[in-house]
């Protein structure tokens, strides 16, 4: 499965001989053995889904919502830790306020997407923190339309026309390639 | 005996020429103002009016003011006071509601809920001596009781079933008291809006800081609707025959 990182993958901060941050891989495994999370972005907006866990008969419906709200055009769904989530999704409710406050204007796609990129990419770089171990889905619409990009537990952000992540993203990614997202509403 | 002023070295005491010389202040004086709200319940809600001047001392600079506007699904605020401190308010309330949409949980927050933190942040800044200078009327149904309440710059509240502001209270609250006082539940739409053109006539010829255009505004069951704006019919008449002031 992995190479063993025998010392290389302690911290965060520290690099294999081979280039390697074992730590952020490790974290990328994480988000790989959860609940998949899938974002399609269509003609008139993104639609996101995820995948429903019940691990158990108790649970209560609608108390623990896997896709959340960040300001009246940002959604995010997330395949991983739900708690790192919340902690991200809190974090993006908070820089689209505060652009709001500044610019009396709703934060664009890209820029909330850089800035979170930054904030995931700033827990690879201490050893005292550790990566988050979930891949977001940032769906969002501004003057441009609708865009989805998906952030991963490096910092990288890239922007999709459809992506998965979690336990199912492989064969996902291969039912969305066949679709012809510009098409759909 | 006139005072002396000593001109002490500026390391020691600053000079009166610069205008932050004395003690720390706060808002003394509010700029951009807006005069009256009336408010009353009648039968279907709370109906609420205002006219759209934005006054700057005797000016009469910003003619097409939105003094009233919806705050969540069933709220309708009305301002009457500094403009730029009720904009400021409204960011924040509109924060308020953001914040409430992202929770995502089916609710949003009532006309009593609006009412008590709005009143709560007037209190706070009359604490630290910086009032929001404004007196606002929230009006709304809350789970079907009709709610109408009053906050000023020195966090009074209290709640009635009619409520005027600045020259309001004294020129149309007799009027409401007359005509609403006890007969809400009575009072059809239609009584409501001539009672309402009553108090606004009155304020419009007594009152030097109205202009005549005015919104009106209603929340019942089905929400919040703000007309767009409307004039009254005046008569001016008398003033031929006022003897006195000016040649």
């Amino acid at each position: 499965m992995t190479s063993i990182g025998t010392g290389y993958d302690l911290s965060v901060s520290t690099y294999s001989p081979d280039g390697r941050v074992f730590q952020v891989e490790y974290a990328q495994k994480a988000v790989d053995n959860s609940g998949t999370a899938i974002g399609l972005r269509v003609k008139d907006g993104v639609v996101l889904a995820v995948e429903k866990i019940k691990h158990s008969r108790l649970l209560v419906p609608n108390s623990n919502k896997r896709i959340m709200t960040a300001g009246k055009h940002i959604g995010v769904a997330s395949a991983g830790w739900m708690s790192d989530t919340r902690h991200l999704v809190k974090r993006v409710r908070d820089e689209a306020h505060n652009y709001h406050s500044i610019y009396k204007a709703d934060i664009p796609a890209k820029i909330i997407a850089e800035r979170m990129g930054m904030y995931v990419q700033a827990y690879t770089l201490y050893s005292a923190v550790r990566p988050f171990g979930v891949s977001t889905l940032l769906a969002c619409k501004d003057k441009d339309g609708p865009q989805l990009y998906m952030l991963e537990p490096s910092g990288e952000y890239v922007g999709y026309r459809g992506c998965a992540a979690g336990k199912g993203k492989q064969v996902a990614k291969t039912e969305i390639e066949k679709l012809n997202l510009e098409e759909l509403t | 005996m006139d005072p002396i002023t000593l001109r002490l070295p500026h390391t020691v005491q600053r000079p009166q020429e610069l205008t932050s010389y004395g003690p720390t202040t706060r808002t003394t004086q509010p700029i951009v103002t807006g005069t009256s709200v009336v408010a009353f319940k009648y039968k279907d809600g709370i109906i609420m009016a205002a006219d759209c001047l934005g006054s700057y001392g005797s000016l009469a600079r910003f003619r097409n003011e939105k003094r009233l506007t919806q705050v969540g699904e069933k709220t309708l605020l009305g301002v009457s006071g500094d403009i730029s401190d009720y904009q400021y308010l409204q960011h924040k309330l509109e924060d308020m509601i953001t914040h409430e949409y992202d929770m995502d949980d089916g609710q949003s927050l009532g006309t009593k809920s609006v009412y008590k933190y709005l009143s709560n942040i007037m209190y706070g800044r009359r604490n630290k001596f910086d009032p929001l200078w404004n007196a606002y009327v929230v009006g709304g149904i809350d789970n079907g009781e009709k709610v109408l309440g009053f906050v000023d710059m020195y966090a009074t509240t209290y709640s009635s079933d009619t409520i005027a502001t600045g020259f309001g209270s004294h020129l149309a609250q007799p009027i409401l008291r007359r005509r609403v006082e006890g007969r809400t539940e009575q009072i059809t739409e239609e009584e409501a809006l001539e009672i309402l053109d009553e108090c606004m006539r009155v304020l419009f010829y007594r009152d030097c800081r109205t202009f005549n255009k005015l919104r009106r505004a209603k929340v019942t069951a089905q929400g919040v609707e703000i007309s767009e704006p409307y004039s009254l019919e005046t008569n001016w008449d008398f003033a031929e025959d006022i003897v006195g002031y000016g040649a």
